[in-house]
């Protein structure tokens, strides 16, 4: 084995996963240096979440090796924040948003340990980072989707991470929350945190990210936006639909 | 100590375990998971019998716990296999358990005293028959100290992981990404409420156990917005219908542990009625209010539109916005006469007239959409 860059943020090699014996990742490679803003494009079933599920331990994969900063994640968790689909979690759950925000300090906590004074603070620092400290003490069921989402960020930027991994942060939300999400990551990237977004929208791609990784089940492309968005890459990703794809890239 | 102070006090601890545990079975959607492990269980307390011979042996209460596990182990098991759903899979392997217990113990039935009704429906007033004596003193029912003992595990256990139950609760994939294993809260939790069904089942027997562990955290979900007063809003509730319970049997000489789970259930009505935000009144009373919010938005642009118009006389009447609209004529009256009270329209004759603050209400509506 040849010495990596260690500055990888993230290394995946050959990374094979499958629901029962169906490939849905097939032999990925994927090196992200660290520092950028990465969209992860692909149509639905593509392996996009799945990948970001065995990333972060979630699934186990039928072959391959993942990198974080050089070490299994096991051994990097506090390295990594994590914003899941905001519809993967009940927002009927009795809590409140500032509840929901220390979640991401239970990492750091450890098993048993209560989050106390600090992890308040901490966690409302978080909400006035997405405009959201007046919301601080509601209970979450009152809140509106782009206001989840803002509060799942606010959960994230807590986790104070060097490497972060969301699932479709924009579905669902309107412009103007959108546009904030957007800014806030860009505002990540320059303190030199790895953002890798599931996306979804092509037209967006150039605007707001450096890379991209184009998948369907195998890796298509991964690198600079205006390098590996080419109308022959959209087809490859996305088949017979690219052709008016391909437009909207360009 | 009375009998009958004894026998409330069981009936409270009971209750109050069970709506400990059923707090996080109602969160994590498996409510009848309770149903599951409190039949199943029957198997383990009989094969650990089998093996101690004593039925006041603490042994009875880890064969229980297991054969708990194993209900969930094997529920899982048949998910997995991608044929059938948790509901189909549960109803699958909890009646085969329960049944193999109930061969067994008609079986064996002339050796054990433990009789198919007490499995079912329990016998708390019998608790105070028998006793715990320590160093030659009665200290009262074994029952209660034995319940008292899970009681205590089951709050030990909550304080201790409560967080990580609220996050793997709440959000399993991150629970997992950030290393408290969902899979093995899941299985701790559900040791718990096997544990607690085998103390609770010989009190109220395996069927109530259900109505214990699910009725008072579901009256609390709908009462509360933060986990915590809902875990002691609904030991309060399983107090509460421990005490009614055991006073509505007194009265009409009937099982203590029936009446315990009709007054939770009765108590769960009363929420699902008049719960302050969840309630259905409050949910009816919430619509009627938007409902007249928004005939008012759409009486204030519909003046709005033929205002200082040549067909403003015909259009804005309360006819005529009563037929434009399909309100009835009650409706339109009522609509008119609130945005009079809040001084949003002015009456001339037939006229409806927009006051500044109706305008300002209509011009806003139609910048919202």
């Amino acid at each position: 084995m040849t010495a990596q860059q260690p500055t990888l943020a993230l290394d995946v090699a050959d990374l094979t996963v499958a629901y029962d014996e169906k490939p849905v990742l097939w032999d990925i490679d994927v090196q992200i240096p660290s520092g950028l803003l990465v969209a992860v494009v692909g149509p639905n079933g593509a392996g996009k979440s799945t990948l970001l599920k065995t990333i972060l331990g979630l699934m186990k994969p039928a072959a391959g090796r993942v990198h974080i900063f050089g070490k299994p994640y096991a051994a990097q968790r506090h390295l990594v924040g994590y914003v899941p689909q905001r519809t993967s979690v009940d927002w009927d759950f009795p809590t409140t948003v500032l509840d929901v925000v220390m979640m991401g300090l239970y990492g750091k906590l450890g098993w048993i340990k209560r989050p106390g004074k600090k992890e308040k603070e901490l966690a409302t620092q978080s909400l006035q980072k997405v405009g959201m400290e007046q919301f601080a003490h509601r209970q979450i069921s009152q809140l509106s989707g782009g206001q989840q989402q803002r509060v799942f960020l606010a959960r994230a930027l807590v986790q104070d991470a060097a490497l972060y991994f969301m699932d479709e942060p924009f579905a669902g939300v309107d412009a103007t929350t959108e546009k904030a999400i957007i800014t806030l990551l860009q505002e990540l990237r320059k303190q030199g945190k790895t953002v890798i977004v599931v996306h979804h929208d092509i037209q967006t791609l150039k605007e707001y990210f450096d890379w991209v990784l184009l998948l369907n089940v195998r890796k298509i492309a991964l690198g600079p936006v205006h390098e590996s968005v080419t109308p022959q890459n959209l087809h490859k990703t996305y088949g017979g639909r690219a052709a008016f794809l391909g437009t909207m890239g360009g | 100590m009375t009998p009958q102070f004894e026998i409330m006090m069981l009936a409270a601890v009971v209750a109050v375990a069970c709506s400990l545990c059923g707090v996080f079975l109602v969160l994590r959607k498996v409510s009848l998971m309770s149903d599951a492990i409190s039949h199943a269980i029957l198997l383990g307390i009989v094969l650990a019998f089998f093996v101690v011979k004593d039925f006041a042996s603490p042994l009875l209460i880890i064969g229980a716990a297991l054969t708990g596990i194993l209900t969930v182990t094997l529920t899982e098991l048949i998910i997995g296999t991608g044929k059938l759903k948790a509901d189909a899979s549960m109803g699958l392997v909890f009646p085969a358990l329960f049944s193999l217990g109930v061969i067994l113990i008609n079986l064996f039935a002339s050796k054990i005293h433990l009789d198919t009704d007490a499995v079912l429906l329990g016998e708390i007033a019998f608790a105070p028959f028998h006793r715990m004596t320590l160093f030659g003193a009665d200290v009262g029912p074994v029952g209660v100290w034995l319940m008292g003992a899970i009681l205590l595990a089951d709050i030990i256990f909550i304080a201790l992981f409560y967080k990580e139950l609220k996050l793997a609760t709440f959000d399993a994939g991150l629970a997992a990404a950030l290393g408290f294993s969902p899979a093995v809260i899941h299985y701790l939790l559900m040791a718990l409420v096997s544990i607690t069904a085998v103390g609770a089942f010989d009190a109220v027997g395996s069927i109530l156990v259900v109505a214990l562990m699910i009725a008072p955290p579901a009256t609390a979900y709908l009462l509360t917005q933060k986990l915590g007063r809902m875990i002691a809003v609904s030991a309060c509730l399983g107090i509460l219908a421990a005490v009614t319970g055991y006073a509505l049997a007194h009265a009409f000489d009937a099982s203590i542990a029936g009446s315990m789970a009709m007054m939770a259930g009765f108590f769960f009505l009363l929420a699902l009625l008049f719960a302050p935000q969840k309630g259905l009144l409050s949910q009816l009373l919430q619509h009627r209010t938007n409902k007249l919010n928004f005939a008012l938005e759409m009486l204030m642009v519909h003046l709005l539109t033929h205002e200082g118009k040549d067909e403003e006389a015909v259009e804005n009447t309360l006819r005529n916005a009563q037929q434009h609209m399909e309100w009835s004529i009650f409706f339109a009256k009522k609509v008119v006469e609130a945005s009079a009270a809040r001084e949003l329209l002015l009456k001339k004759g037939k006229l409806l007239l927009l006051t500044p603050k109706g305008r300002e209400l209509a011009r806003q509506s139609l910048v919202r959409t």
